[in-house]
């Protein structure tokens, strides 16, 4: 979405076969720990872990209808309206979903509150809809929407999982500590949100790293012979 | 219904400050914060499209509630919304140019920007008047304008120092934001005489 986040562009390089449609999104390109999109829900659901996962889910839905709707119109959108088609296309599924959230439980609802009617301005699905679902036919852009909707479930999870254990002492609301434990409140205000973000984001670029430098040298390893025999 | 117009304003613009309270706007408040002459470009047009939005969106509002299709009042905003964006972009670039090669990049960024589209959506649900509306408006992106202007000066000044450059990017913008953020909460105090 910008130019400082080069990453989110690379995401462009469509995987070939259908199973990797789905699993790109879980983990390589994951949304939030690796495009470093779709932000504001990521921060402000995340005080529970049980929010996390109901914001996740309803994104998912989100993406994959979206997806689904935007690659079987592909064809038919000319090319300057096509940013404008896909917005509707993303605000009729999340109309759907608001008053689908309402119908299936109000506390839900409540507490997630804006953020359902913003899931439209969320820009992870914009670029999906943009880099993915306008290219490709329509079981694969499903696929896709699912795999970076449970993608960015998880990373709600983990996140919400942090933030509810250090500021609450609670675990999907079971207490997880005795009663002496004193919860960090600063992890549920905004402040802990973005530091809890910073700290996976932090984790994931050392694992990243480290998975590299260990791929380079098992390149160099096997390399080596290959040249001695020539 | 009956707040004051002072403390709407007041409570938009620092109490809960739509980006480092209500983590509003995070991906352009992130990407476009490196350099301060794209920040502040960046926060007037995100301004301008959220005050017109929002007298936009109040018109529309009454029709769609007089039709009883409020159903419709998220696809409409975004209409609303991407429409401003696009009439922006024309009127800066028949009348300025220069203006439009600085800031053409930024303006259909403007468009996925969630500080936009919450604005209509918090005026609604608070059944805000025309005038509260407007004010509710301003507060709340000149709070969006202040923060990226006062992130974007101290990322200028951290790129002077040594960083380990596995924290260099997002993560040490995050980390700058959460203190802001605390420095922010400061002004949860302030919200009682409303």
């Amino acid at each position: 979405m910008s130019q400082d986040l080069p990453a989110c562009h690379s995401a462009a390089e469509t995987p070939s076969d259908t199973m990797a449609a789905f699993t790109a999104g879980l983990w390589k390109q994951n949304p939030v720990f690796v495009m470093v999109l779709g932000m504001c829900p990521t921060l402000a659901i995340t005080n529970s872990v049980r929010n996390a996962i109901a914001m996740g889910l309803a994104t998912t839905f989100v993406m994959a209808s979206a997806n689904g709707f935007i690659s079987l119109i592909r064809k038919l959108v000319p090319k300057q309206v096509r940013i404008a088609t896909y917005i509707l296309m993303i605000a009729t599924s999340v109309t759907i979903v608001d008053y689908l959230v309402k119908a299936i439980s109000i506390p839900v609802y409540k507490a997630l509150g804006a953020f359902i009617p913003l899931i439209v301005s969320n820009c992870l699905t914009l670029e999906r809809a943009e880099s993915y679902a306008g290219k490709n036919p329509i079981g694969k852009s499903i696929l896709d929407g699912l795999g970076m909707g449970l993608g960015f479930t998880f990373a709600l999870t983990c996140l919400g999982t942090v933030r509810e254990v250090l500021g609450a002492g609670t675990f999907l609301g079971f207490p997880l500590f005795g009663p002496n434990f004193e919860p960090w409140v600063l992890f549920l205000l905004p402040p802990g949100g973005f530091i809890s973000l910073a700290m996976w984001l932090l984790t994931f670029t050392l694992w990243r790293e480290r998975a590299e430098k260990r791929k380079r040298a098992r390149e160099a390893a096997q390399a080596v012979p290959v040249e001695a025999a020539s | 219904m009956n707040e004051s117009l002072s403390h709407i304003f007041v409570d938009a613009l620092l109490i809960n400050n739509f980006v480092l309270c209500v983590f509003l706007g995070m991906c352009s408040f992130i990407g476009l914060s490196g350099k301060f002459s794209t920040a502040w470009r960046m926060g007037v047009s995100v301004m301008f499209v959220i005050i017109v939005s929002s007298i936009l969106a109040y018109g529309t509002n009454l029709i769609l509630v007089r039709f009883h299709a409020e159903y419709l009042r998220i696809i409409t905003y975004i209409v609303i919304i991407a429409s401003t964006v696009q009439l922006t972009e024309m009127f800066i670039k028949k009348n300025s140019p220069s203006l439009f090669r600085a800031m053409g990049v930024y303006l259909p960024l403007i468009t996925t920007n969630c500080a936009v589209l919450a604005v209509p959506l918090f005026q609604t649900s608070r059944n805000y008047s025309f005038v509260q509306s407007v004010v509710f408006a301003i507060a709340a992106s000149g709070g969006y304008t202040m923060a990226i202007v006062i992130l974007s000066l101290v990322r200028e000044r951290v790129e002077l120092s040594d960083v380990p450059s596995l924290a260099k990017g997002t993560a040490l913008t995050l980390v700058l934001a959460a203190i802001l953020s605390m420095a922010f909460m400061g002004f949860g105090g302030m919200g009682n005489g409303g």
